[in-house]
């Protein structure tokens, strides 16, 4: 590979994954500590360009520049003056850019012939694709078309997208793998909030004095976060950290209290903190009745969870419960994150709003160093959901909402029955459901890879391979599931294009094109712009339903869509962004710098017109109806939603007595299309290795490294033990490794052992936010061999 | 004792008509285990009418009334139905038969709504404070499995038809 970083400058950093310390007081600004990684040989004096993007491998959104020398990509830097990581970047981000100059790249389409993918110009490819979708369209009718995206493209991408599924096409059948990674956290707000959008923001971390973190560990999935909580640790006045984790992550390690809980039980222990919360009193109860309503039967709900209760089933002390449950309750400024340990696991949604509400009971809402945030995982997943590509329609408008109907009929200039709006908009686990049955028979999808990352791929896999489907598949690399495609639409990547993006705490950064993509790769915008004009779509006066044509036409386009919605960006244009780097949105004239904190006053995006959803069961998943809402929340106030344990669907047997989760690696991103490129990140995780606690390791005679056969009911894959601090009885495997880097491709080969987790994993999903969850199967453990793991 | 035969007959309406939707829910997670959430989630509300009926015979029997608890289908039944359904997971077909399953789910379940509503009536009208108590248990958990099977049917309705 050319455009390498040196050996020395790498082992330097993989060896401190969070850099020098750089403490700070309580109230006091974070420290810029500017984080940089060239290629050999390149400093920054060689650089002969800086092009400003932001970070691509998790959602933290840290800025960055893009250091370009001769038409290449030849390193990064972080800008110290952004406010997300004033400077710091981490290792995936210092390293990665390096795999966009792989060469094994997608330069040309593919189009599959005789049963091999043969280049193809962009032409016959685009009129593959259209020819396909035009006749299913009059044959079948909209139901039979269905994309599936990611939450790594662009908000002018999504945006377009989401135009031409809604509007165009007329399918119901959109959405993105943020399905896997950030859906519950658009529910839980919708469920709380009546709209989503988050609520806290970064910041809130420089003035917290505690942190709680709910199945969130942040020193992997968004390292440069951990590092603004490490500079408090370390300084004068530092905060207290609750943590809720079965392994004992970095972040367990620094925490005052870490609660070990057995998976699937984060509503039981949830339920007894507030159960501790209001025994005790630590309620304002003031704050509450101006601003919510619900308490009332979220006490009754709680009433009989005591942390002695909570205990037997969390498989922690009573004790521990208690304690965390004061820590919370005492604290001046209470601040809650949440991420997968809650959104993959059993009653996903309703623990994810039991945190809303530990906060909504304190009143700690609005102010530096309260609040709640509703994580996510991936770098634009933000975006998806603002746009409505992830099964929610655009603008956080309500698909029971006639007016909001009416509304995005008027932008798209197109009847309202135009847009699908009978139902929710299909989710990504139904979509694969109707292609298995057969009435979804068109199925585009763009910047993922549900062969390695949806649960159970031995299904998965069969859907995609069935020949009745037509896959359409866009990417930068041949991934697992573009080797099964019909059509491989080459995609430029982070760097070869423009758009904007918006991280987790609503903070949108533009991200521009450096360089060029490589061959005849286009970026996303272009493809579905392409498509567009191929399919001719019109709106009803007979003029182009898309009337733009590159990414700054395509952001004002959204921006109007956004206006008057809880994430309007009309205050936000291209060169605002250029001039002043990251601003959170809302931005709008009234408030021409962004806003840091959402409901400072105690108001919320909730009254009946104005709300997202009317909101769900928690427990069935069921849609509340319109005209409960309006009883319920007649004033638009936050709202404290309750929800009873049930036991998990999937419980430990004699034949599978051990519990599965899965989970990220600091070095790698999803299924290592690209970290899996970068020589540094590889070397430090190169396979598949699955933690399993000292005690469970003594008992089944298994050594460090040992070769051990996973087993579920779904399948079985081999991975190295490494015996850590999880808790006993669970397995903890990372979900990275497919087999696009292995001969058979897109599976096990023959004879050999499965690497991806997901083999293992149960197809079920929560029923009010449609999450997969992948901490929720059974599993047992054999040694294979107990040779070494080289590493 | 007054009103005896009438509370002997609204317990009876919510005893059957809860076992007829535990029969059904039952039969609806077992036959579509393809279809998950169906699958996961009417086992879970199976369990509510279970302990409906729990609860209906010990509240009964505190007003001399007795049942013969038939008890859910015998473990063979059950095997051959999920044998069934696991060979005929993937079917061409659009799947009809889920909408008549969840329809017959709800229809069992507006049914017992309909008798806590009377068992409800009697106990206002007779002051039977326990069983006013047991309605505002149950009755809730019903209108819930109701509402389930109502938000199934809009979301999978479109689908299936439109691609018949």
């Amino acid at each position: 590979m050319e455009d390498r970083v040196g050996d020395a400058s790498a082992r330097e950093r993989l060896n401190d994954l969070w850099g020098d310390r750089t403490p700070y007081d309580r109230d006091g600004q974070w420290p810029a500590r500017t984080d940089e990684c060239y290629a050999d040989g390149i400093s920054p004096e060689g650089v002969q360009r800086w092009v400003p993007a932001a970070s691509l491998l998790h959602s933290n959104g840290d800025a960055m520049d893009i250091a370009v020398a001769g038409d290449r990509i030849v390193g990064v830097r972080g800008r110290p003056g952004d406010r997300v990581n004033r400077g710091r970047l981490d290792i995936k981000d210092l390293y990665a850019w390096q795999a966009n100059h792989s060469g094994d790249r997608l330069t040309t389409p593919l189009i599959r012939r005789g049963g091999e993918l043969v280049p193809a110009d962009w032409d016959s490819a685009m009129t593959t694709v259209a020819d396909r979708s035009r006749r299913l369209l009059d044959e079948h009718g909209p139901g039979s078309v269905a994309f599936y995206t990611s939450g790594q493209l662009f908000a002018e991408a999504y945006y377009t997208l989401a135009t031409i599924a809604r509007a165009g096409i007329g399918t119901n059948h959109l959405d993105g793998n943020t399905r896997l990674c950030t859906a519950t956290a658009g529910e839980a707000l919708k469920e709380t909030f009546g709209s989503d959008g988050q609520p806290a923001s970064y910041s809130d971390i420089d003035h917290a004095d505690v942190i709680a973190l709910f199945g969130h560990n942040v020193a992997e999935t968004q390292p440069v976060l951990w590092m603004r909580i490490l500079d408090r640790l370390a300084g004068t006045r530092p905060p207290q950290l609750l943590v809720v984790d079965p392994r004992r992550t970095p972040v367990a390690a620094r925490a005052s209290v870490h609660l070990a809980t057995r998976p699937g039980t984060n509503l039981a222990l949830m339920n007894a903190l507030l159960h501790e919360l209001i025994s005790h009193g630590w309620v304002d109860h003031e704050w509450l009745g101006q601003h919510t309503v619900g308490f009332d039967e979220l006490a009754r709900q709680v009433a009989d969870c005591t942390p002695e209760w909570a205990a037997g089933i969390c498989g922690i002390e009573s004790a521990e419960i208690s304690h965390a449950a004061e820590l919370a309750g005492t604290a001046d400024r209470l601040l809650a994150t949440v991420l997968q340990g809650f959104y993959q696991a059993h009653q996903a949604t309703a623990a994810a709003v039991q945190v809303n509400n530990l906060v909504l009971l304190r009143g700690m809402l609005g102010r530096p160093g309260c609040g709640v945030l509703q994580m996510n995982g991936q770098p634009t997943a933000e975006n998806t959901r603002e746009c409505g590509a992830n099964g929610d329609l655009p603008g956080f408008r309500n698909w029971e909402n006639t007016d909001h109907i009416a509304q995005l009929a008027e932008i798209w200039n197109v009847e309202p029955l135009q847009i699908p709006h009978y139902a929710p908009p299909t989710h990504a686990m139904q979509m694969f459901r109707y292609a298995e049955q057969g009435s979804i028979k068109f199925l585009w999808i763009s910047g993922t890879n549900p062969v390695v990352s949806l649960p159970e791929l031995a299904r998965i896999r069969s859907i995609l391979a069935d020949g009745q489907l037509f896959v359409v598949v866009q990417d930068i690399f041949l991934s697992e599931t573009a080797a099964l495609a019909d059509v491989v639409l080459p995609a430029a990547t982070w760097g070869e294009k423009t758009g904007t993006f918006t991280n987790a705490d609503r903070t949108v950064h533009l991200s521009e094109k450096a360089v060029d993509p490589p061959g005849d790769a286009r970026s996303d915008l272009d493809i579905f712009l392409h498509y567009a004009a191929a399919m001719g779509f019109k709106d009803r006066d007979g003029q182009p339903l898309i009337g733009w044509s590159d990414p700054e036409s395509a952001f004002e386009a959204w921006k109007r869509c956004s206006a008057g919605r809880p994430c309007d960006y009309t205050g936000l244009t291209y060169d605002l962004l250029r001039q002043r780097g990251g601003i959170q949105w809302p931005c709008t004239a009234a408030a021409p710098d962004g806003t840091e904190r959402l409901y400072t006053g105690g108001t919320f995006w909730a009254t009946p017109g104005q709300c997202e959803s009317y909101g769900r069961d928690l427990i069935t998943g069921a849609s509340v109806e319109e005209t409960e809402y309006r009883a319920l929340n007649p004033d638009g106030k936050a709202i404290l939603k309750a929800a009873r344990y049930l036991q998990p669907h999937e419980t430990v047997s004699d034949d599978y007595p051990m519990q599965l989760i899965t989970g990220r690696s600091v070095y790698h991103f999803h299924t290592r299309t690209k970290t899996a490129r970068v020589p540094q990140l590889q070397a430090a995780a190169p396979r598949v290795w699955a933690e399993l606690s000292m005690q469970d390791a003594r008992r089944l005679h298994v050594t460090d490294g040992a070769l051990l056969d996973i087993t579920s009911p779904r399948g079985r894959i081999r991975a190295a033990a490494r015996i850590s601090d999880v808790r006993p009885g669970v397995i903890f495997v990372p979900f990275h490794y497919g087999y696009w880097d292995t001969e058979a491709l897109t599976r096990p080969g023959p004879g050999a052992p499965g690497t991806a987790a997901n083999e293992l994993t149960i197809t079920d999903w929560d029923p009010v936010s449609k999450q997969p969850l992948f901490k929720a199967s059974v599993c047992r453990l054999e040694v294979a061999t107990t040779a070494v793991d080289d590493r | 004792m007054t009103g005896q035969a009438g509370l002997r007959y609204a317990f009876a309406r919510v005893q059957r008509g809860e076992e007829a939707v535990t029969d059904h829910l039952q039969r609806l997670g077992e036959r579509h285990r393809d279809d998950h959430e169906i699958h996961h989630v009417a086992r879970d509300l199976s369990t509510w009418s279970r302990d409906h009926l729990d609860q209906i015979a010990v509240a009964a029997a505190g007003h001399d009334i007795r049942f013969d608890h038939q008890g859910a289908h015998p473990a063979p039944i059950r095997h051959l139905r999920e044998t069934v359904s696991t060979l005929t997971g993937r079917r061409p077909e659009p799947d009809m038969r889920l909408l008549e399953d969840l329809r017959d789910v709800c229809l069992a379940a507006t049914e017992v709504s309909l008798a806590w509503e009377m068992l409800a009536q009697h106990a206002q009208a007779g002051h039977e404070e326990d069983i006013l108590e047991l309605a505002g248990r149950c009755h809730p958990q019903t209108l819930r499995q109701i509402r389930w099977c109502n938000t199934m049917l809009k979301t999978l309705s479109p689908q299936v038809l439109t691609s018949l």
